[in-house]
C-alpha cells in the first residue's frame, strides 16, 4: 500500500525532477561550443544575466506574454457563447456538440498547423477565394504575420477554453436565472449578476489553459510566423538548436517554468477556495 | 381597482402532445390564500408557472389586477415567487439577496437598505444578513426566499410547495406562520402543493387540479364536505366510496358509528374488523362488510379486537352523493 503511494511522487521524481535539476545545472554552466555535450559544469549566472539584460529576449518575452494574452481574451470571447450555447441546448444534443468542439484533437496538432499555412498561404485557398470572389484583387498575406500567429494559437486552444467554461455553465441552476427575472433583471442584467460571476471559476481555469501553453508555444509561431514574431519558445529553440548555446537555453526554459508557476499556483489557490466569492457591483 | 386579482379564462399550455394545462378557467380573489393542489403532473407547477411568466400559454387570456399579462415578461410582471429549490444566490449574502429585485428596480441604496433590514426583521433573519445561503440551515434558507420574494411588495405571492423541503417538525410551525404573514400583509398568496393537509389547513380556498384541468375549487370545508367527484373525494382526506343507485356516495371515516349493538341510525351495516390502527387521538379500522372494505375512525377503543363482529352505522345525511 505504502509503494502505491509512493508512485506518483516516484514519477515526478524521474520524470519532472531529475529533468529539471539537469536543466538548472547546465544553465547554471558555461558554454563549450567544442565539448560533448556543448556544457562546461559550474555555477555562474551569466546565462540568466544576459537573459535580463539582452534586449532580443526582453523583446521576446513581451512578444509572447502579448499574443498569449490577446489570444486567450480572443478565445474567451469566441469560446464563452459556444459554451453557453452548448450548455443550454437539448441535453440530447449537447454530446454530439461537444465532440465537434474536441473533434479537431483527433488529427495531429502539427497537421493542423500545416493545413493553415496552406489556408493562409499567397496562393492558399483563402486568397484564392479573395481574388476569385472579387472582394480583393490583390489580398496581402497573413501567413508569416503575427495575426496568422494569433489565428494559429486561438484555433488550436480554444476547445481548452470551450470545455471548462462548459462544465461550470452546465452546472449552472436555471432556477437562478429565473429566480433573477422573476425579481426584474432584464436578461442582460440577469448575466451579469448571475452567469457571469457564477461562471467565474470556468473563466480563470479556461483563461490559464490557454494563456500559460500558449506564452511557450513554438511550433505556431515557427510555422505561421516570421521572422519579426519572435516568441520565447522560438528563442528556446534558436538557442538550442542553431546556436547550440545549451546553458542559454536552460535559463529560457527555467524563466519560462517560474514565469508560468505563478498563474498556475494562482489558479491552484482559487480551486481550492471554491467558487469565486464574487461581489455584485454596486451601483 | 376592485375585481379579482387573478383572472384565467381557457388558459392551455401543451409540452409536445400533453397538455399540461388545459382550458383551465379561474378567478383569483383579492387578498386570499389560494391553493393550487394535486397529484405530480397534475399541471398545477405550470399553471403556477405561467402565472409568473416563465412559460408562455398555447391558448386562453391571463390577466392580473386586470392587465392582461400575454407577451410581458418576468421581470416586467407584479408578481413574485418563491422557489421550491429556494433558487438563492450562492454568491450573495442574505442581504444582497433580499436587495436583488429592489436594485433591479434602481432603488436608492440605503432607502433599498432599510426595506431589506425590515423585511429580514419580519422572518426574523436581521443577525444573519451577512451570511451566505450556504452557512444557513433549511429552516433559514425559506425564510430568505420569502423575504427576497416579499421585499418587492408583489400583488401576488407566487409559493411553489412552500414547506416540501422542510423537515416535519419545522412544516407544521412554518405553515402557521406563512398564514399569519399572509393575514398581517394582505397579499394575495398562491401556493402549489401536493399534500392536501397542508392546502386544507392553510388555504382559504384551493382548486383541486388533475390531468390539466381544474375538477373542483371551493373553500376547504367545501371541497372535504361536498366533493365533486370521486377523485376528488378519494383525493382529499380518505373516504369511502359506496355504490348507490344512480351514483356512489362519499362517506368520511369519522362520519360512520362503530358499536358492538345494531345501533338505531337509518343505515347500518355488519362487518368484521380486519385491522385496527391506534394513533392515540384516534383509531383506525378497516372493516369487512358484506359489500367492501370501508374505513372507520373513532376515538379510540380499546376493547375492540381484530377479528370482532361489529356494527357500522350512519346518519342519513352523514354521506354525500356523487355522479360522477
Amino acid at each position: 500500500m505504502r509503494y502505491v503511494i509512493a508512485l506518483p511522487f516516484l514519477w515526478l521524481g524521474i520524470f519532472f525532477l531529475l529533468p529539471f535539476a539537469l536543466v538548472l545545472a547546465i544553465a547554471l554552466g558555461t558554454n563549450a561550443p567544442d565539448s560533448v555535450p556543448p556544457v562546461d559544469l559550474g555555477i555562474g549566472l551569466k546565462s540568466f544575466t544576459l537573459l535580463f539584460t539582452d534586449d532580443l529576449y526582453l523583446a521576446a518575452w513581451l512578444t509572447s506574454l502579448r499574443i498569449a494574452a490577446t489570444s486567450t481574451l480572443v478565445a474567451l470571447l469566441l469560446g464563452y457563447p459556444m459554451a453557453y450555447a452548448i450548455a443550454r441546448a437539448a441535453p440530447r444534443r449537447r454530446p454530439l456538440l461537444l465532440m465537434l468542439v474536441v473533434l479537431p484533437f483527433w488529427t495531429s496538432f502539427l497537421i493542423r498547423v500545416y493545413a493553415w499555412m496552406g489556408l493562409l498561404d499567397e496562393n492558399g485557398l483563402l486568397n484564392q477565394f479573395l481574388r476569385w470572389s472579387g472582394i480583393a484583387a490583390n489580398p496581402g498575406t497573413i501567413l508569416g504575420t503575427e495575426w496568422a500567429v494569433q489565428l494559429g494559437i486561438v484555433y488550436a486552444y480554444l476547445p481548452f477554453m470551450v470545455l471548462p467554461l462548459y462544465a461550470v455553465l452546465e452546472k449552472l441552476d436555471v432556477s437562478l436565472l429565473e429566480a433573477a427575472a422573476d425579481l426584474g433583471a432584464r436578461p442582460i442584467a440577469a448575466f451579469l449578476t448571475i452567469t457571469l460571476p457564477l461562471s467565474l471559476p470556468g473563466v480563470v481555469a479556461g483563461c490559464l489553459l490557454v494563456f500559460i501553453p500558449a506564452v511557450g508555444e513554438f511550433v505556431i509561431p515557427d510555422l505561421l510566423g516570421g521572422t519579426e514574431t519572435l516568441m520565447i519558445g522560438k528563442v528556446l529553440w534558436d538557442e538550442f538548436f542553431t546556436n547550440a548555446d545549451w546553458p542559454l537555453a536552460s535559463a529560457v526554459a527555467i524563466c519560462l517554468l517560474v514565469l508560468l508557476a505563478a498563474p498556475i499556483a494562482l489558479f491552484q489557490r482559487q480551486q481550492a477556495r471554491g467558487p469565486e466569492p464574487a461581489r455584485e457591483r454596486r451601483r | 381597482m376592485s375585481g379579482p386579482i387573478v383572472k384565467i379564462e381557457g388558459l392551455t399550455k401543451r409540452f409536445g402532445a400533453v397538455a399540461a394545462v388545459d382550458r383551465v378557467d379561474l378567478e383569483i380573489a383579492r387578498g386570499e390564500l389560494f391553493a393550487l393542489l394535486g397529484g405530480s403532473g397534475c399541471g398545477k407547477t405550470t399553471l403556477l408557472r405561467l402565472l409568473a411568466g416563465f412559460e408562455t400559454p398555447d391558448a386562453g387570456r391571463l390577466l392580473i389586477d386586470g392587465q392582461d399579462m400575454t407577451g410581458v415578461p418576468p421581470h416586467f410582471r407584479p408578481v413574485n415567487m418563491m422557489f421550491q429549490s429556494y433558487a438563492l444566490f450562492p454568491h450573495m449574502n442574505v442581504a444582497e439577496n433580499v436587495g436583488y429585485g429592489l436594485r433591479r428596480e434602481g432603488m436608492a441604496k440605503a432607502e433599498a437598505a432599510t426595506r431589506v433590514a425590515d423585511v429580514l426583521e419580519q422572518v426574523r433573519l436581521a443577525e444573519y444578513a451577512q451570511r451566505r445561503p450556504a452557512q444557513l440551515s433549511g429552516g433559514q434558507r425559506q425564510r430568505v426566499a420569502l423575504a427576497r420574494a416579499l421585499v418587492k411588495r408583489p400583488k401576488i405571492l407566487l409559493l411553489d410547495e412552500p414547506l416540501a423541503a422542510l423537515d416535519r417538525k419545522l412544516r407544521e410551525g412554518t405553515r402557521f406562520e406563512l398564514v399569519r404573514l399572509q393575514a398581517e400583509l394582505g397579499i394575495t398568496f398562491v401556493m402549489v402543493t401536493h399534500d392536501q393537509e397542508e392546502a386544507m389547513s392553510m388555504a382559504t380556498r384551493l382548486a383541486v387540479m388533475d390531468a390539466g384541468r381544474i375538477v373542483q375549487v371551493g373553500t376547504p370545508y367545501d371541497i372535504y364536505e361536498r366533493p365533486a367527484s370521486r377523485f376528488v373525494a378519494d383525493f382529499i382526506g380518505v373516504a369511502n366510496i359506496l355504490k348507490i343507485e344512480g351514483g356512489w356516495l362519499a362517506l368520511r371515516p369519522e362520519k360512520i358509528a362503530l358499536s358492538v349493538e345494531r345501533p338505531g341510525l337509518p343505515n347500518v351495516a355488519a362487518g368484521k374488523i380486519v385491522d385496527i390502527a391506534y394513533e392515540g387521538d384516534r383509531s383506525l379500522y378497516r372493516i369487512a362488510t358484506d359489500g367492501a372494505v370501508m374505513i372507520v375512525s373513532t376515538t379510540p377503543n380499546l376493547s375492540h379486537r381484530r377479528g370482532d363482529s361489529v356494527w357500522l352505522g350512519w346518519a342519513a345525511d352523514a354521506g354525500h352523493p356523487l355522479d360522477a
